[in-house]
């Protein structure tokens, strides 16, 4: 049976895909351009929304998000006309969340306030580590100095902040974590994403890690330590983790990224951007080319849209569980069983509960704290043929 | 038909790469056998397997024509062999067709153990016997030495050993005057009644069983009703031919020659390798002596990965049984594992051959489970079953005892690797028989259990000697020996597929050995898993998997959900190839890692 109620709101992801410079740890779709044309990239933007609209009309819009890359290289203007664009399609939420991503390097006080007078009201800063060598380590061109007055600056204009951190990093200890998240609990807002170094592959950190020359990376229990320590940490201080990785004050979660993990609509448009919309009550996947030439190209050409495919009652329910599963309220069981066409086998359910991974109540399954450091393994018990 | 004094039959004869086949091509292409522009390496060496693996596993036999020195035009026929000792029984029945051999010796490395087994094979069978130094074109070649080790070591004559570089060419034409020369013409009377001896068959999927021949007396026609003698089955020939090395089809064989004939015969079965052949009418009395049949001395399990290919394998060992006499199989059933085959084989490599075969040419995943040798059980009524899967061992109660086949294991090794390889031998259950030298060499002999050979020995051979021991093996009998069946339990629970058979005074370390390595192959689950070796409901090894503790994605990629599915996809892929047993999954490759041996 499709499911053909949009349920957990509707969103716009606008990906802006340039940066000063690369980081050695990244795989987002990020570039390093010595030129933009940002007429051409204005007019894109606003010509992906009229397209899309056309096939969305009616739908209440109650969050945009400008990710990267790095969006706060975004002229303001540009951000200011998609965000009007994107008001004339459709009616927004009184209190629609609209946030950028901002890198601490290229973020001014006058910049900042542009984005607010075009109607961003919620930044996430990219600071990623509290002491200069380990930025460095991280590739990052910015200073921990810096990173204090970029933060200064989005507490001053803006009401809603969060900012990211990396951790498990390189050569770091457990009491060194600690310390680094009490302090960055000392200055955070109302928000705050922690995430572990994640070894990619493709990255230059990737490359460096099979050739074996990437020393001093956590294991599995100092990284399951550290991530425990996290927890604990972010609870005492009122900021207890709502997702795997985003801990906000009660209130202040992100309700744009709640929006993917409820598996509600959104729309992304920009290079390598996804999107999962409902369309006369089919849910469809979107995707955009990733290289930003070929992308505007296309959108040239009438839509920056490259592929868009129908999930399956199946592969909902599976995307139901992979998101719904990483924030603590968890995922509604008569929805995926109404997507999947056939409820979670109970013997699978009890015994991931017994075993303390998992808790169901009022019609919902959750993954507890335990159960949430091994969400893979749990999901793929749950989900597995 | 070539009259017996123009024929030259002959073996060519010598350890693992020490350039056989090689030889073979130079032969094959000097005598313009086969054109330039078809030549390829190791031509002979026709299946995947032998490609890829560098190695020779069947036998081939070539007819080339030579004009020699003296002006007269010669029929040789060659018989490449392999080196591998898994294959030995290959080389002995192609001793039985030829009259000469040619022992090739590696001029950089010298007299290896397969020098030694085959050459005594080739003094059994009467061999005139031809040594060939080959790979002088190496800076590492050093003929002299090679010589005289020759002669101390086998006790042949190598003053007029033949220098050669296979690689190069250099020597060839030395080597055909000496097969000429030196070796014998076969005997054999033409006008007598047809004696052939079946050398080995095959199967072709256009023409049927081909089978090879060697005929010793009497003429073979075209058309002619031919009787195996063994069976008695009556065929009528519908094709006579030799190997050149692509068959050619020819009127009739005659004495002293080689080459094959097919008729219309289903299933390599269906024709013994040894038995004589003869025409239906006007036959032979007497057939000729016979070879023992090769026996499989190594059982194994193998399951497909993905229980549904059951029938898919089935067919596949179907397939390839056709064509290896030396492999058989029977339906076997695991409660861990379902349904699947017991397997016997002529040794390790053999096994991994077919199973590679499987694998590919047919695309099954397989689990192949604990390699173990034939036991012979010998009960309280005095009965005695054979026994070749630990997973059968009757109750103890019933059981008086038990024996196991022992070896006669001859090591070539550098006396710098000795005091290693002896240390290897006793600590697997090794009586040392012999110790002689020859110069820096020492050769041993030892009295082992093949059990404890058949699985890693070999590896870790190599490995002790850096790689310059070498090795053979031949069956001498069973032995009585205090042994028992070790289980293993994942989770309190026994997998079967998992027993062995082990000596009792070694089963600690064993089962300590497999519980550990069990411990780093599984991999970890929710919840913690004890893994114990246990003899009869009493655990001497135990070791704990410790709970995951941490697996989770940390970035969420935008709204990239399709990323996400893609690993969940990729995750279940890897968990297909385990299998499930109770709540624990058991990466495939288990059943055999778990075996391997540090030291
Ligand atoms: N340099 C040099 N290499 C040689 C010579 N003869 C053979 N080789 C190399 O030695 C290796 C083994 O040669 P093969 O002809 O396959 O040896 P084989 O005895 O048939 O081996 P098996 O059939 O596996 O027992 C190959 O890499 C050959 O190229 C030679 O005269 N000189
Ligand atoms: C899309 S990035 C962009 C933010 C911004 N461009 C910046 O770098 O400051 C969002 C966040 O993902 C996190 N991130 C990126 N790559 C990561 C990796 N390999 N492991 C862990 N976190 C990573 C960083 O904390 C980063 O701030
Ligand atoms: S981490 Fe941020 S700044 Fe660095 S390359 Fe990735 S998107 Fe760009
Ligand atoms: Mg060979």
């Amino acid at each position: 049976m499709a499911d053909d109620r949009p349920v957990g709101g509707f969103g716009l992801y606008v990906h802006w895909p340039f940066c000063q410079a690369k980081c050695p740890y990244c795989d987002f779709n990020s570039h390093v351009a010595r030129e933009i044309d940002q007429t051409a990239w204005a007019r894109a933007y606003l010509s992906e929304i009229d397209r899309v609209a056309a096939e969305l009309p009616g739908r209440i819009l109650s969050t945009i998000y400008f990710g990267g890359g790095t969006p706060s290289l975004m002229p303001p203007d540009t951000v200011a006309a998609i965000i009007e664009r994107a008001r004339q399609h459709w009616p927004a939420s009184n209190d629609m969340e609209v946030t950028i991503e901002a890198n601490p390097g290229s973020v001014e006080a006058g910049r900042l306030a542009g984005y607010r007078d075009g109607g961003v009201n919620r930044v996430s800063m990219g600071i990623q580590a509290l002491n200069d060598t380990d930025l460095r380590r991280l590739g990052r061109i910015h200073t921990v100095a810096e990173a204090h007055r970029a933060l200064d600056i989005a507490r001053n204009t803006f009401a809603r902040v969060s900012f990211d951190l990396i951790y498990a990093r390189q050569d770091q200890t457990l009491r060194q974590w600690r310390n680094e998240l009490t302090q960055a609990l000392s200055m955070a807002v109302d928000h705050l994403s922690l995430y572990q170094l994640t070894i990619e592959a493709g990255t230059a950190f990737g490359a460096r890690h099979e050739a074996g020359k990437l020393r001093g990376l956590p294991g599995e229990d100092l990284a399951a330590d550290m991530f425990d320590a996290t927890q604990e940490i972010c609870e005492a201080s009122g900021f207890a983790a709502y997702e795997v990785s985003n801990h906000a004050a009660s209130g202040a979660e992100s309700r744009h990224n709640l929006i993917y993990w409820r598996c509600g609509d959104y729309v992304g448009i920009g290079p390598g951007a996804h999107g999962r919309i409902t369309v006369g009550g089919r849910r469809l996947a979107t995707e955009s080319p990733l290289a930003p030439g070929r992308w505007l190209h296309h959108v040239g050409r009438g839509s920056g849209e490259t592929v868009r495919t129908e999930l399956t009652g199946r592969e909902q329910a599976e995307e139901h569980v992979m998101m719904g599963l990483r924030i603590r309220e968890g995922l509604d069981m008569a929805r995926f069983a109404a997507l999947n066409g056939a409820p979670f086998g109970s013997d699978r359910v009890g015994r991931l509960a017994e075993l303390g991974m998992i808790e169901v109540a009022d019609g919902r399954l959750a993954a507890t704290r335990r159960g949430r450091t091994v969400l893979n393994a749990v999901i793929r018990d749950l989900l597995a043929d | 038909m070539t009259d017996l004094a123009h024929i030259r039959n002959f073996a060519i004869v010598a350890h693992i790469d020490h350039g056989k086949s090689t030889l073979a091509d130079r032969l094959i292409q000097s005598t313009g056998t086969v054109q330039d522009r078809d030549m390829k390496e190791q031509l002979l060496d026709a299946m995947d397997i032998e490609r890829e693996r560098g190695i020779t596993i069947k036998a081939n036999t070539v007819r080339i024509d030579y004009k020699a020195d003296d002006g007269e035009t010669y029929v040789l026929n060659l018989i490449d062999t392999p080196g591998h000792v898994d294959f030995a029984y290959e080389v002995s029945r192609s001793m039985r067709a030829v009259e000469g051999s040619l022992l090739v010796v590696d001029s950089t490395q010298g007299v290896e153990a397969q020098t030694l087994a085959n050459v005594y094979q080739a003094i059994d069978a009467d061999h005139e016997i031809v040594p060939v130094l080959n790979k002088i074109d190496l800076p590492a070649s050093d003929c002299d030495r090679v010589a005289e080790q020759i002669e101390d070591v086998i006790g042949i004559d190598a003053s007029g050993a033949i220098r050669v570089s296979a690689k190069t060419g250099q020597g060839i034409h030395e080597t055909l005057e000496a097969i000429v020369h030196r070796l014998p013409a076969p005997r054999g009377k033409r006008d007598a009644p047809l004696r052939a001896m079946l050398v080995d068959s095959w199967y072709d999927a256009y023409l049927g069983v081909i089978v090879l021949v060697r005929i010793m007396d009497g003429v073979l026609r075209k058309g002619e009703r031919i009787v195996m003698m063994q069976n008695r089955s009556v065929h009528h020939v519908d094709r006579i031919g030799v190997f050149r090395p692509a068959m050619q089809a020819i009127d009739e064989l005659g004495p002293g020659e080689i080459g094959f004939l097919t008729a219309s015969i289903k299933q390599v079965r269906d024709t013994r390798v040894g038995d004589t052949i003869t025409h239906e009418r006007k036959g032979c009395e007497k057939p000729l002596p016979g070879f023992k049949p090769a026996q499989p001395v190594v059982f194994c399990g193998l399951f497909p990965v993905d229980a549904s290919e059951f029938e898919d394998l089935r067919d596949s060992i179907e397939k390839l049984a056709l064509n290896d006499a030396s492999f058989s199989f029977e339906m076997e059933t695991s409660a861990a594992l379902g349904f699947g085959f017991r397997c016997g084989f002529l040794g390790l490599l053999h096994l991994e051959v077919i199973r590679d075969r499987i694998e590919r040419e047919y695309d099954i995943d397989l689990i192949t489970t604990a390699p173990s040798v034939v036991y012979h059980v010998f009960m309280r009524d005095g009965s005695m079953r054979e026994l070749h899967n630990p997973a059968d061992m009757p109750d103890l109660t019933h059981v008086d005892h038990l024996e196991e086949p022992r070896i006669k294991a001859t090591i070539l090794v550098p006396d710098d690797y000795l005091g290693d390889v002896l240390k290897l031998c006793q600590d697997r259950r090794g009586i040392q028989l012999d110790l002689t030298y020859a110069g820096s060499r020492a050769m041993v002999v030892y009295d082992l259990p093949l059990n404890e050979v058949v699985f890693d020995f070999y590896d870790r051979l190599k490995s002790v000697s850096k790689g310059y021991a070498s090795f053979d093996y031949q069956l001498t009998g069973y032995r009585e020996d205090s042994l028992v069946k070790m289980q293993i339990l994942v989770n309190d629970e026994p997998v079967d597929a998992l027993s062995v058979m082990v000596h009792r005074d070694r089963a600690e370390t064993r089962g300590r050995a497999m519980v550990e390595k069990l411990k780093d192959l599984i991999p970890r689950h929710m919840f913690k898993i004890p893994i114990q070796a246990a003899i009869g409901g009493k655990v001497i090894a135990r070791e704990t998997l410790s709970a995951l503790r941490k697996d989770v994605t940390a970035k969420c990629y935008g709204g990239d959900a399709t990323r996400k599915r893609k690993l969940l996809d990729k995750q279940k892929a890897g968990k297909k190839k385990m299998r499930q047993f109770g709540k624990v999954d058991i990466p495939q490759e288990a059943f055999i890692s778990a075996l391997k041996m540090d030291n």
